[in-house]
């Protein structure tokens, strides 16, 4: 693990039978840091995200996490118990579609409740507070805090998962597409808002995106992948202005200038 | 009775559900699987409850029987029956004279003591199940202590009501550990739980089930620290003993809506009117 990096990867692999999903990746994201990971579809960004994350175990390679107190952990070596603690308060987890992760028959504020309820807020006008105060800073009215997310519309939804995740401050948090599915309008105003709240609380961040433009946008560095392997890694800027790669040059030039 | 062994279960499923019994009460609250029988009644009138007393009752226990706080409504009046025919053994509506109590829906008014069981049936033991639809999910929930979600229906309810609106099976933690249904108890009664005297135990035979809460366990209803756990009950007396402490049925008289609230315990009722009398 290099230098005192917040999450680390190396020689990742992992195969789904005869198809490499993951061929000995790495990977480093510092505390704060944005990390985009681009490619086309079947890539393996989604299967990279689920193995940092811990949800799917690699066959081969380790992924380290730095604990608060600067202790190194074996993502896939730690105990259940533990893991889940680190996804429900350290980490988050922004899906593509929101009604993965929401509970659609809950109300908003419920749904924003839920982790501080899980990590043991027992005092319902806190809870209520909180509530509010994180609706607010994802521009969604006060008064939608007793509404089923069922009444919102798709970019609400994407505003509210934010919401649910950043509520307990985690310190990393993984999103998998979150832009996906929705129009260019909403698209740029989610980003935008995804930019400032991730600033503001210097939260470190893996994206999976397709995207260029929201790769440019968001994260100081990027992670090209094609056929489960890294082709090549960098600053974002320094790979998007200069590609090396003939793939990446592809990407980038496949990109419409608007 | 000829035919049938001691209590109508054989030795062997007896020996069974024992097993379960004290793994159940070794980890207070924790469900623990059972092979749960077929018994000569439907589900869901008492089958988990009918197979733990079966389990637990000797010949010398007096067996008390109550649904809904009374001991004269079928479902009470048969499982007696079936017991004094299958088992022979002595059987009460006095609360006190009790050693095994059988009950839907109730605890007795009359505070147990420390050498009597009370066999609660449980239709539904798993107290997230209308919140998270897999089993195999609720169950890693118990094991890593997870109940968050539970908490997200009490604010639910706070949000739309302006207090926990559940008045039955309200969600107790054990032992400051497990989260328990208290099978369909009425909320009044989840505080006579906390530290009881007598051991509890719950059987839920469809669902194949059987948890316990030994004696003198704490059992907390669950709350927020601003919107404390309040027992309701009807702001009346019973009509028929004067009682106002007491968990009380509310009794339509005639079709001009007239109406009698009266205690649900027949025998704690029956016991302050004979006291009054004499």
């Amino acid at each position: 693990m290099s230098g005192d990096a917040l999450l680390s990867a190396r020689g990742l692999s992992l195969s789904f039978g005869t198809i490499p999903a993951l061929v000995d990746v790495d990977a480093d994201l510092w505390p704060g840091e944005m990390l985009a990971v681009v490619g086309e579809s079947g890539s393996g960004k989604t299967t990279l995200l689920n193995t940092l994350s811990g949800r799917i175990a690699p066959d081969n390679g380790v992924v380290w996490y730095r604990d608060p107190a600067g202790h190194l952990h074996d993502v896939h070596a730690m105990p259940s118990p533990m893991l889940r603690r680190l996804h429900r308060s350290d980490w988050g987890f922004v899906h593509q579609d929101p009604r993965e992760s929401l509970r659609m028959a809950v109300s908003a504020g419920g749904n924003i409740g839920e982790r501080l309820m899980a990590q043991g807020a027992r005092h319902y006008g806190d809870i209520r507070a909180q509530a509010l105060d994180w609706l607010a800073q994802v521009e969604i009215d006060a008064d939608r805090v007793d509404d089923l997310p069922r009444t919102f519309s798709g970019g609400m939804l994407q505003r509210l998962q934010l919401a649910r995740v950043l509520v307990t401050h985690p310190r990393l948090v993984f999103m998998d597409e979150p832009t996906g599915g929705l129009d260019v309008s909403v698209q740029a105003r989610l980003l935008d808002l995804i930019r400032t709240l991730v600033s503001r609380f210097g939260v470190a961040a893996v994206l999976v995106t397709h995207d260029i433009a929201v790769a440019r946008l968001l994260a100081q560095r990027i992670i090209v992948m094609q056929r489960g392997r890294v082709v090549e890694t960098g600053l974002t800027d320094q790979v998007l202005d200069d590609p090396r790669h003939p793939y990446t040059q592809l990407l980038v030039s496949s990109v419409l200038q608007a | 009775m000829n035919g049938y062994n001691f209590a109508y279960l054989d030795e062997q499923t007896k020996r069974m559900i024992r097993r379960a019994l004290l793994k159940a009460v070794a980890i207070p609250g924790h469900q623990v699987p059972f092979g749960s029988r077929e018994m000569p009644l439907p589900y869901g009138w008492g089958t988990g409850g009918i197979q733990v007393t079966a389990s637990v009752l000797g010949a010398k226990d007096v067996l008390k029987v109550i649904d809904q706080g009374a001991d004269d409504t079928t479902n009470a009046v048969s499982i007696r029956r079936f017991f004094a025919r299958t088992a022979g053994v002595r059987t009460t509506t006095h609360t006190a004279e009790a050693t095994v109590i059988q009950t839907r829906h109730r605890i007795p008014e009359t505070p147990l003591r420390p050498d009597q069981i009370i066999v609660y049936q449980v239709p539904q033991p798993e107290p997230l199940w209308r919140l998270v639809p897999s089993r195999a999910e609720t169950r890693r929930m118990h094991a890593l202590a997870d109940y968050g979600v539970m908490h997200v229906r009490l604010y639910e309810d706070v949000a739309r009501f302006g207090q926990v609106a559940i008045s039955y099976d309200y969600p107790v933690m054990v032992n400051e550990r497990y989260l328990m249904a208290p099978s369909p108890i009425p909320a009044f009664d989840n505080p006579k739980m906390h530290m009881m005297a007598a051991l509890q135990l719950f059987g839920a035979g469809r669902e194949k089930r059987i948890y316990a809460v030994p004696p003198y366990t704490a059992v907390r209803s669950l709350d927020f620290e601003d919107h404390p756990f309040r027992p309701s009950r009807a702001p009346h007396s019973c009509g028929l003993c004067g009682a106002s402490d007491a968990y009380l049925d509310e009794v339509v008289t005639d079709d001009r809506g007239s109406r009698l609230f009266v205690c649900s315990d027949t025998d704690y009722c029956e016991a302050r009117r004979a006291g009054a009398a004499a």
